[in-house]
């Protein structure tokens, strides 16, 4: 027997939780991106769990588009970032406060 | 019939609604004509009315217009009530109301708002109709509105004049007063009866308790005395004399100013519940007509004089209405506006001959100068002075024997107030017509004119009815009289019936004496002299000090309390108030903006912490 | 024990991918130096790589390989250089009162309630296994196969669109990452 898919689950679980901790106490900007990416890669894994459990290959085409939709949302982000701390010299997004109020 | 009487309502509107339209386009005569012919075609349909209803059977008839009201158990249609007193009214409102047209077609000759007068004046001889022939409370009332505001309209014609503009507020708001006793009456009236026609009122008014049927005859005095001029109500009379002679003739002599007394009469089964109610009207009838003759003795201006005699002689009917003898008092109201209304036309010819002047220190010999005006105005003032064998003499009477058979006080006032009358009406008599000639600054040295035929042709009418009218109620005709045709309205019979006739000879007498006393005062004080202090009290010539107390009393306390209302509340705490909430939703809009601090993280966070309350309620909800 | 009901080789594979990703991610979220966060986040990817493989998905663990871990990182370590960051940060003092406490309380909440969602629902029975219900997955046609042909027929018009997103995202990133001074240079030219 393999191993139980709810330990998978688990598994990306708690990938997801440390990938929210990060992402709410980090104050770089790229180091909130990877932990974007921690929770990308829970949910991935998630899909592609219920994938094997429920016969459907619809988790992996998920996935599949997933990661394509990553890719572009990086590239768009990265892209942002850029700009923005193109001339500070801090990349803290603490210093971006200009929707106060 | 029923068409009849429409038509005879219609009329005046008619006229109105021509005029209105066209006016502007038509010439002098021609808005004359229309408006004159209105209200004379009006009268000729009332007289045929009068004569229908007299052959007929029925003594009341119903002529249903329109279903104008109902709602819930408030039906009130637009009817008309034509039964005795309705068309006796109608009779002289239109008859008198013809002349005065006639009249004023030369009297307002060359005034730049002549067709507004005429407007005026015929709308108002329909809102009087209106209130005549209503068969209900609530279309009496619509007429009672409408000659309120067109009494407005015409005190303030000439609205440049400061003091004619606050005559006409003047007016208005002490009708307004009354008018809440009206409402009031209604209101008590429908609460207890469901009802507001007069059949249905009358039918019904046993359910009536004797205090509420008190507090619904003092509300209705208090509707009479807005509109009649009575005490405490009648200080915009005088002041009313600011409109043009034949308003003064028409509205506040012979129509208008006897709406309160209509309405009183007519609401006579109601008032036949409270003899208390009854007595309180009598008491103010009888003090207004001593008072307001005491202040009639030391008037200066011609109208004013008339103005208070006008409110004296209706007390006098307010006084006969208060004793029950309600065919006295529609006989005085009837005689009262044949000769009052010959008067204020006569001094409109004088004023009109003298070119606009109207103090009585300035007239005097007018005797030769105005051979049609003089012996008119000659009958008119022995009318009113109660020298028989004119139709004052027997209408005064009447009135007098019925408060004698009731209340000898009242009788007494009633009586000095004759005598006050006689001498009065004397004193104008001789200051205006006889002694020495002081106009001559008035005419700048030129004789005055008699006035044209189309002014001095309804003189000569009105004194002749003014001659003839007694015939109407003489004491010893019971069958072919008006309290013969009026007594199927009033389901009460007068108390001087019941006096023997040499009690009412000997009243007679007793009445003749008194006017020959204040005649011949009058005539010896006056005669040669235009004014003297003795005779003219300070006191009396400013309404006993009426108008200042109301001042002092009501008009400065309102005054401040309006200017602190202005200065403190409407500021402080009305704006304040508004502006608080104002202040209030801004200051909790920028707390609550604190919360958007601009940290992403912050935003994140609250995230978070929304969604792990989610998933907390989940849990729970599979728990 | 539970753990004998399963097989040896399974779970020495779930225990590999499990400590891999756990330790990476702890070092992404720990690290000072964000390039040392950089190769954390490669070691999580590998180790969901190997989760992925575990799970008969190969031509995905092969696309997170290439994709993620070959492409993605490389473009944030390479942005991470451009934008001279590759210093420590001072991640000793927390400037929000609060921030970490809460942060900690509402992710262990919400993670928790999460797993207990699932415990209570059926889908974590565990009672389909690759060998019964996963028989179409493990022992038919091969994995790339079956990916190739749900995604080119039933899911075409999705993958069209994910074609058109990527290429708004190319444009959009030159377009948000250009240099305002070209475009005064170029007008200086033409006159």
């Amino acid at each position: 027997m393999n191993v139980p898919a709810s330990w998978y689950l688990i598994l990306a679980a708690v990938l997801f939780g440390i990938g929210l901790f990060g992402l709410l106490t980090r104050r770089s900007a790229l180091t909130m991106f990877m932990c974007l990416e921690l929770l990308l890669n829970a949910v991935n894994l998630t899909f592609v769990t219920f994938a094997r459990t429920l016969s459907d290959i619809g988790g992996q085409v998920n996935v599949f588009f997933v990661m394509v939709v990553a890719a572009a949302e990086v590239t768009v982000g990265l892209g942002i970032v850029v700009t923005i701390f193109r001339n500070r010299s801090s990349t803290s997004v603490d210093g971006l406060t200009e929707l106060q109020g | 019939m029923a068409h009849l009487a429409t038509l005879l309502l219609i009329l005046p509107l008619v006229g109105f609604i021509a005029i209105l339209i066209n006016g502007t386009s038509w010439n002098e005569k021609v808005i004359g004509y229309v408006a004159t012919g209105a209200v004379s075609l009006s009268f000729v349909a009332s007289v045929i009315v009068f004569f229908q209803l007299t052959s007929s059977n029925s003594r009341e008839v119903t002529v249903n217009l329109f279903s104008w009201i109902s709602v819930g158990s408030l039906k009130v249609p637009a009817a008309l009530l034509v039964d005795p007193l309705s068309i006796t009214m109608c009779l002289f409102v239109t008859g008198i109301s013809a002349l005065i047209h006639l009249y004023s077609t030369a009297y307002m000759h060359g005034e730049k708002d002549y067709r507004k007068f005429f407007l005026y004046l015929n709308l108002f001889v329909f809102s009087m109709l209106v209130l005549v022939l209503a068969n209900n409370l609530v279309l009496t009332f619509v007429g009672w509105e409408g000659v309120g505001v067109c009494s407005y309209w015409l005190v303030s014609f000439y609205f440049d004049r400061e003091t004619a503009a606050s005559a006409g507020k003047k007016a208005f708001i002490y009708n307004r007063v009354g008018d809440l006793g009206l409402l009031i009456a209604m209101f008590l009236i429908f609460s207890h009866e469901h009802t507001l026609t007069y059949v249905g009122v009358f039918m019904g008014a046993n359910v009536l308790s004797p205090t509420i049927a008190l507090l619904i005859v003092l509300a209705l005095l208090l509707a009479a005395a807005g509109k009649s001029a009575q005490i405490p109500l009648f200080n915009w009379l005088p002041d009313a004399m600011e409109g043009p002679t034949p308003v003064s003739a028409l509205i506040h002599a012979a129509t208008m100013v006897t709406a309160g007394v209509y309405l009183l009469v007519r609401m006579s089964p109601v008032l036949a519940l409270s003899t208390t109610g009854r007595d309180v009207i009598a008491v103010i009838g009888g003090l207004t007509a001593f008072s307001a003759a005491t202040i009639a003795t030391s008037q200066k201006d011609i109208k004013k004089v008339l103005a208070f005699s006008t409110v004296s002689q209706i007390g006098y009917m307010v006084l006969a209405v208060g004793v029950g003898a309600y065919s006295a008092a529609i006989f005085l109201m009837i005689s009262h506006a044949f000769f009052k209304a010959l008067l204020f036309l006569g001094s409109g010819s004088v004023i009109h001959a003298l070119n606009g002047e109207q103090e009585l220190r300035r007239m005097g010999g007018l005797q030769k100068y105005l051979p049609l005006t003089f012996p008119t105005f000659l009958i008119g003032w022995l009318t009113i002075s109660g020298i028989p064998p004119f139709a004052g003499f027997w209408s005064k009477g009447d009135v007098l024997n019925s408060v004698y058979s009731h209340n000898k006080l009242l009788w007494v006032l009633g009586l000095g107030t004759a005598v006050l009358t006689a001498y009065y009406m004397t004193r104008l008599f001789v200051l205006t017509f006889r002694g020495s000639e002081r106009f001559r600054e008035a005419t700048n040295g030129l004789d005055p004119h008699e006035s044209p035929w189309v002014m001095t042709m309804p003189l000569v009418v009105l004194a002749g009815l003014s001659v003839l009218g007694g015939i109407i109620n003489l004491p010893w005709i019971h069958q072919g009289s008006l309290a013969g045709f009026l007594s199927s309205t009033f389901g009460y019979v007068a108390p001087s019936a019941a006096l023997s006739s040499v009690t009412q000879w000997g009243l007679g007498l007793v009445d003749f004496v008194a006017a020959l006393l204040g005649l011949v005062a009058a005539f010896s004080i006056w005669k040669d002299k235009s004014s003297d202090s003795r005779f003219e009290k300070e006191f009396l010539e400013k309404v006993w000090h009426w108008d200042s107390a109301y001042d002092t009393v009501i008009g400065r306390p309102l005054t401040r309390s309006a200017q602190f209302a202005g200065s403190f509340i409407e500021p402080k705490i009305i704006d304040g108030a508004v502006n608080g909430v104002g202040r209030v939703v801004k200051n909790s809009g920028e707390g609550a903006s604190k919360i958007q601090s601009g940290f992403l993280r912050h935003y994140a966070l609250a995230m978070i912490l929304s969604i792990s309350v989610i998933v907390i309620y989940l849990v729970s909800r599979v728990g | 024990m539970v753990a004998m009901t399963y097989s040896i080789p399974s779970m020495l594979v779930f225990l590999t991918s499990a400590i891999l990703v756990v330790v990476g991610a702890i070092g992404v979220i720990s690290f000072r130096n964000p390039v040392h966060s950089a190769l954390s986040l490669i070691v999580t990817l590998f180790g969901v790589a190997v989760a992925f493989i575990a799970q008969s998905a190969d031509f995905l663990a092969a696309m997170q390989i290439i994709v993620y871990a070959g492409a993605i990182v490389v473009l944030i370590i390479f942005v991470i250089m451009f934008l001279g960051v590759d210093r420590k940060e001072d991640t000793s003092v927390e400037p929000f009162v609060g921030q970490r406490p809460f942060a900690l309380a509402g992710v262990t909440i919400t993670i928790a309630g999460i797993i207990y969602l699932m415990a209570s629902s059926h889908f974590t029975t565990g009672a389909m296994s690759v060998s019964s219900g996963g028989a179409q997955l493990a022992t038919g046609q091969a994995n790339v196969h079956q990916l190739g042909t749900s995604i080119f027929t039933t899911y075409l018009f999705s993958f069209e669109a994910t074609a058109a997103l990527l290429m708004i995202a190319v444009i959009g990133a030159v377009v948000l990452a250009r240099r305002e001074n070209a475009q005064v240079a170029t007008e200086g030219d033409v006159e």
